[in-house]
């Protein structure tokens, strides 16, 4: 039988339910410390609560935040910084429209906590503008590659990071490599062109 | 009077140039503010509540623990969420909780209790036996007409029946089939919603909005103050595809907090919201009998269609069907169905899409049956057009035939051979649209330093409308685009039509020409007198007001303005819809052509090559209008192979409203587009149309058609899913 | 989100210290990419949330003596699918690929991909992991497989078949501050029979801190996943297989695990037995696919994904033995050598 190596809960060795009988029912009313964390409390990890101030280091320069442990990453940057190019558009960072660059690499802010951010260097759509535009703002100017334009900071960012780490990429790469990112008004066709024009330096 | 006009085409220097579009920067920087991105000092963050259940009646609504929750200001409930009341679809928003920060909000409304006795829900609008079982089913009009006449004793319905059945059993080729396209959702990418302050009793409500100008009026008449104390303000907008013409009662809702507490509020609905119930496009779907002669030209055609429009009734108008090529004996039978889904809102060509894809697939089949190529089938059926472009849709195929070459790979239906378990098909299909101007009015201010001006209470939805309001004001005084400013986006400005149905560019032209021009003429008088010539042989390029006949005989546009004294020239020019212009008309075609791969084995549909050609008058900027047919067929893409609005059938929970699960076109599904303008001297003459909508109407029916083409059956209905195609696969 | 506490502890003893022996009161939080969007939703209302970001043992890896890999739970994946040392082991790149969405990759990490929740959209919209309305329902994505009691969502992990193919095992701490083992990857997961249970067997304060790959030994595998379209959407229907062949090609030892059809890997013996002894061709391979779907028992708006899932294997088979399985990528593939 196949079944009997595609396990079902009941017949796991390794289960959840033996362990909770042990526990008893007062455990369902505890705080969520365990004895032994609380016991740690002085020496070991600290836990946060509430609000907090950190410092995020953002496109450069170091600023001071406050935030909860449940503020993302694009709440801190969209409601105490103004920069607001990072947008809001899922919940689950499916869209790509939150995307920053963290230590470098593509990332969603709208899935960050902002304190896992502390110590990173975060690089936003903001840091790409400028008196000298980032080629690849340039490109998608020049390749009209925006529409309502909600969707755009996230693209030119995932662009941005696709080339850094594919500077020589084909059409076909491109077309295989940007698929993290939503656009509904369909600018997709301008995107590819505008990517081809950057690897081309043109 | 000023006799308004285009420059000739050779004569344009700034007009039908393909121009980067002037707030391209401030968007691809993020610099760009959106109504969501607007953050007022001391706002409160607004969330929503909505129905869970797709059809019934509250019971008991307890928001006292929502308003105990730390940070949380104000908690609203909505008239509609009173006990005893029937909510009809999933979603429908009872309670706002406002508090300081989102996470706040979002932990009060977690706290609202709410009971609800559950009612019985329908969603399968599909499914027209369990929908009239159910007495969802109203009658949605149709209409008959035949060659022959009834005689005077003749029963009409009788007579029509007889008939119907007459003309079919003599054609030489009957097609009967079923067709159908499911609903979806606008799914625009900036949820709806608003950031509002009420300031001195006035209301400053940034609105995510396609209709700046008449948005004041609806604020105000639902908080009972006159529009005067209104303002709204949407300089940027994240998509609207039709869904965004009014506040709606969550941007009352919002005021209403702002008013009672006195600080801004923001509220944006969350993605699942957004899905649910801020706009979605009817269902269609059909059974048709048609009949066709050795030509393959349709003489007769029988339809019964279907579909929802949601909760409030309504489905696709039956006076589209059969879709541009009607046949001179037609009945049309038109059923509507009631289901507990959010009513629906205007999508790109409102009926045109469904239509199309419900009636341009028979014909494709007729084609199939023939062992003919769809191509000729469609170019002898051009007698059957009702729009008076059958010569512009021939020659559009013979441009699309060519740029997709047609010929060189069409293969009939299902005759084109695997390559493993891979198929390739062609289909196209060919659509209309009015896009005529809407109202339109623009107060322009020249500067005696030269500086130009413009105010007018228009938006930009993407497609570029600053940058060709800018063409125009630039266009008309010789100067570059950058030497004008164009302020739109406020209802404080003069007023401007809503944008949709490919209204705006005829509107803004229209108001921007005829401003621009009434100004010239006063500037050529005073420039006239100086230059000692007569006004009627100035022109105005290259930054320069010059003579014709001498063009040495010239001021700088500087000097010129100068000579205006110590006051701006001030013109409004106003454009009343529907009035005769050489400046603007309406009535397009287009054709476009859908190339794809289908994996016999998986269902999987990729698409090779996509041909798009368009008519939309004059073009005032080739870049920004083909990206806008680029923008059709894409979203054209998404309907017909992803996006689909999944319903929990027992109770009515549209199970797939996140990003995640509601899937949409990506950048690697779209293959290779090719746009291609057409504007001949006789399309170009007749002033500009518009294009948002037209480009999306034909995709659908294309991909069903080259689809059917591949596999040599019909996939009935759209989207054309892996299971949609394996289902039909088994079934043939 | 509900308002919760927040660790980012440095050691592997410190997360066990901060993890409640309750269900559902802590929630380990690695790359973020599902558990963020399950805090905002209030699908998870964990009472504190314990980041693992931050533990270095955890962002190794490492190869091992006498061959095989050791990959800690806390590494991304792109940096999984760049390592030198997955070369042989092309089944799990490709899993990592058919995410196809960079942010995705380099945010997520193997741990979270591993033991992401249910894609289950009932369970989404927080109606219940084994919500009854599935049977009924939109079930279109629901499983085929292994979904006769009340389980019916499907194990998402796309990686998993790749790895339980391959005989991944995992090494587990806690939930004594000295407790470890190691065990089959496939033990870690499981059916839930009720609501006390998840997806998997972990207890709430046990960790996941590596991933051990046996060495390749002469095996050959590949991930197979049918998408529909190009983004980062979860697949229909996923096989990995791994084959042993001696040098005639005749199958010596194989294993098939599907994806995305049961809520678990569902790790098929009756492919494996179709491959045993035979010399792998579109024939065999179409074969062991009908063997793996035989016992299927769809839901009543999933029957497609019985063929799906076939294919799937067929061409996981076809891949792993080296040979062409005839999708558009090898079609375009053939187009581009002709010109």
């Amino acid at each position: 039988m196949t079944d009997s190596r595609n396990k079902t809960g009941s017949s796991s060795g390794f289960n959840r339910r033996d362990f909770l009988r042990g526990s008893g029912a007062a455990a369902a009313a505890a705080a969520v410390q365990t004895q032994a964390a609380q016991a740690m409390q002085d020496s070991g990890p600290a836990i946060v609560r509430g609000s907090q101030k950190i410092a995020l280091n953002i496109n450069g320069s170091q600023h001071d935040v406050t935030v909860e442990p449940r503020t993302t990453l694009l709440d801190v940057l969209r409601h105490q910084l103004d920069l607001t190019g990072a947008k809001p558009v899922s919940a689950d960072g499916s869209s790509g429209a939150s995307t920053v660059l963290i230590d470098g690499k593509p990332a969603t802010a709208s899935t960050i906590l902002a304190l896992t951010a502390v110590g990173k260097k975060i690089q936003t759509i903001e840091s790409l503008g400028g008196d000298n535009p980032d080629p690849v703002i340039q490109a998608f100017v020049k390749h009209d590659a925006q529409q309502c334009g909600f969707c755009t900071p996230g693209f030119v960012i995932a662009v941005r990071a696709f080339l850094n780490k594919n500077p020589n990429a084909t059409e076909a790469q491109i077309r295989e490599g940007l698929n993290g990112n939503i656009c509904r008004c369909g600018t997709y066709a301008n995107i590819v062109q505008a990517a081809v024009a950057v690897v081309k330096g043109a | 009077m000023t006799e308004y006009n285009w420059p000739k085409r050779d004569a344009s220097t700034v007009i039908g140039k393909e121009l980067d579009r002037v707030d391209g920067l401030v968007k691809a920087t993020g610099a760009a503010k959106y109504t969501y991105d607007i953050n007022l000092k001391n706002q409160l963050y607004a969330v929503a509540l909505g129905c869970p259940h797709g059809h019934c009646k509250i019971k008991s609504l307890d928001i006292s623990a929502a308003s105990s929750v730390p940070g949380v200001v104000h908690v609203h409930v909505f008239d509609h969420a009173q006990p005893d009341r029937e909510i009809e679809w999933e979603g429908e928003l009872l309670v706002v909780v406002a508090a300081e920060s989102e996470g706040a909000a979002r932990e009060g409304l977690s706290k609202v209790k709410l009971e609800v006795e559950k009612l019985d829900v329908f969603t399968s609008a599909e499914d027209l036996q369990a929908a009239e079982k159910a007495g969802r089913t109203s009658k949605g009009g149709g209409k008959v007409e035949t060659v022959n006449e009834p005689g005077d004793d003749d029963d009409e319905e009788e007579f029509v029946e007889k008939e119907i059945e007459r003309l079919l059993k003599e054609s030489k080729y009957v097609v009967e089939g079923y067709y159908g396209i499911d609903a979806i959702t606008h799914c625009c990418l900036e949820p709806h919603g608003s950031t509002v302050e009420w300031k001195d009793g006035t209301l400053e409500a940034h609105l995510s909005t396609q209709n700046v100008s008449g948005t004041d009026e609806q604020f105000a008449r639902d908080l009972k103050v006159t529009a005067d104390n209104v303002t709204v303000h949407c300089d940027y907008i994240g998509g609207g595809f039709g869904s965004k013409f009014a506040p709606d009662y969550w941007g009352i809702a919002a005021a209403q907090i702002s008013r009672e507490t006195g600080r801004p509020v923001k509220f944006m609905l969350s993605r699942d919201q957004e899905l649910k119930i801020a706009g979605n496009r009817p269902s269609g779907y059909i059974k048709v009998r048609l009949g066709a002669d050795e030509k393959g030209v349709v003489q007769v055609w029988d339809s019964v269609s279907w579909g929802s429009a949601g909760a409030q009734g309504g489905a696709v108008s039956h006076s589209v069907l059969p879709y541009v090529l009607v046949p001179k004996n037609y009945r049309r039978v038109a059923t509507t169905i009631k289901c507990n889904t959010a009513p629906s809102r205007a999508w790109r060509a409102p009926n045109h899409p469904q239509a199309c894809a419900m009636s341009q697939t028979a014909l494709d089949d007729l084609a199939g049956k023939m062992g003919a190529d769809s191509y000729d089938v469609f170019l002898a059926n051009l007698v059957n057009a009702t729009n008076e472009k059958a010569d512009v849709y021939r020659e559009q195929m013979q441009i699309a035939a060519k740029l997709m070459d047609w010929k060189a790979k069409w293969h009939a239906h299902g005759k084109g051979g695997a390559r493993g378990s891979i198929v390739d098909g062609l289909g196209m299909a060919l659509h209309t649209w009015g896009g005529g101007a809407n109202e339109s009015s623009c107060l322009l201010k020249v500067y005696p330093d030269g500086g130009v001006t413009s105010f007018c209470g228009t938006q930009d939805l993407g497609s570029g409308t600053r940058t060709v309001c800018s063409q125009v004001l630039a266009e008309t005084f010789g100067l570059g685009i950058n030497d004008v400013r164009v302020n739109i986006g406020s209802s404080r400005y003069p007023n401007s039509g809503a944008s949709g149905g490919s209204t705006t560019i005829g509107a803004v032209c229209e108001s921007h020409r005829r401003a621009a021009q009434d100004a010239l003429v006063k500037i050529f008088d005073l420039a006239a007198a100086e230059l000692k010539v007569a006004a009627d042989t100035l022109e105005a390029v290259g930054g320069k007001i010059r003579d014709r006949n001498n063009p040495a005989k010239n001021l700088t546009w500087q000097k010129a303005c100068s000579l205006l004294g110590l006051k701006p020239l001030e013109t409004t020019a106003s454009y009343v819809r529907g009035t005769p212009s050489p400046l603007s008309n309406s009535g397009v075609a287009g054709v476009q052509m859908a190339h794809v791969e289908v994996d016999r084995e998986t269902g999987v549909i990729r698409m090779k090559k996509f041909v798009a050609v368009q008519d939309q008058g004059l073009v005032i900027n080739p870049k920004t209008c083909k990206s806008q047919i680029y923008g059709a067929v894409i979203m054209g893409i998404a309907a017909a192979l992803f996006e689909e609005r999944i319903t929990d059938p027992a109770t009515g929970v549209f199970v797939n409203a996140e990003l995640a699960d509601y899937r949409l076109a990506r950048l690697g599904d779209i293959g290779e587009i090719v746009v291609e303008l057409y504007e001949p001297e006789s399309e170009r003459i007749r002033g500009v149309i518009g294009n948002g909508e037209p480009p999306a109407i034909s995709p659908k029916a294309a991909i069903s058609n080259a689809v059917a083409n591949a596999l040599g059956i019909r996939v009935p209905v759209i989207p054309l899913t892996p299971k949609r195609v394996l289902d039909a696969l088994a079934k043939a | 989100m509900k308002a919760f506490e927040y660790a980012a502890p440095a050691t592997e003893k410190e997360v066990l210290q901060l993890l409640s022996p309750e269900p559902s009161r802590t929630e380990i939080l690695a790359g973020g990419t599902d558990l963020v969007g399950l805090l905002k939703k209030l699908v998870v209302t964990p009472d504190r949330v314990v980041n693992i970001m931050e533990v270095e043992s955890l962002k190794s890896i490492q190869v091992l003596p006498g061959g095989g890999v050791s990959v800690g739970t806390a590494v991304t994946l792109d940096v999984i699918a760049e390592h030198s040392c997955l070369d042989v082991y092309p089944a799990v790149r490709q899993a990592i690929h058919g995410i196809n969405s960079m942010q995705l990759q380099c945010q997520g990490t193997l741990g979270g991909e591993l033991l992401q929740r249910p894609r289950c959209w009932y369970f989404r919209q927080g109606r219940g992991l084994l919500s009854t309305e599935v049977e009924t329902g939109a079930n279109r994505l629901h499983a085929i497989l292994g979904n006769s009691g009340p389980a019916k969502f499907v194990s998402c992990s796309r990686i998993a078949p790749a790895l339980m193919a391959l005989g991944a095992e995992v090494r587990v701490i806690g939930p004594g501050p000295n407790d470890e083992k190691r065990l089959p990857l496939a033990d870690l997961f499981q059916t839930p029979q009720n609501n006390e249970e998840r997806e998997n067997t972990l207890l709430p304060n046990q960790l996941v801190t590596h991933i051990i790959l046996p060495p390749v030994a002469g095996r050959t595998c590949a991930t197979y996943e049918v998408r529909h379209g190009e983004g980062p959407e979860f697949p229909l229907a996923a096989a990995a297989a791994a084959l042993r062949m001696d040098h005639r090609g005749v199958v010596e030892t194989a294993r098939v695990v599907m994806g995305q059809v049961a809520p678990i890997p569902w790790l098929s013996s009756e492919a494996e037995q179709v491959l045993l002894g035979r010399v792998v061709d579109e024939r065999v391979a179409e074969q062991a696919g009908e063997a793996a779907v035989s016992r299927a028992t769809p839901l009543s708006e999933n029957t497609y994904k019985v063929q799906l899932a076939k294919v799937a294997v067929k061409r996981a088979i076809l891949l792993a033995a080296g040979l062409d399985c005839g999708d558009f990528r090898s079609h375009a593939r053939q187009i581009e050598e002709l010109v």
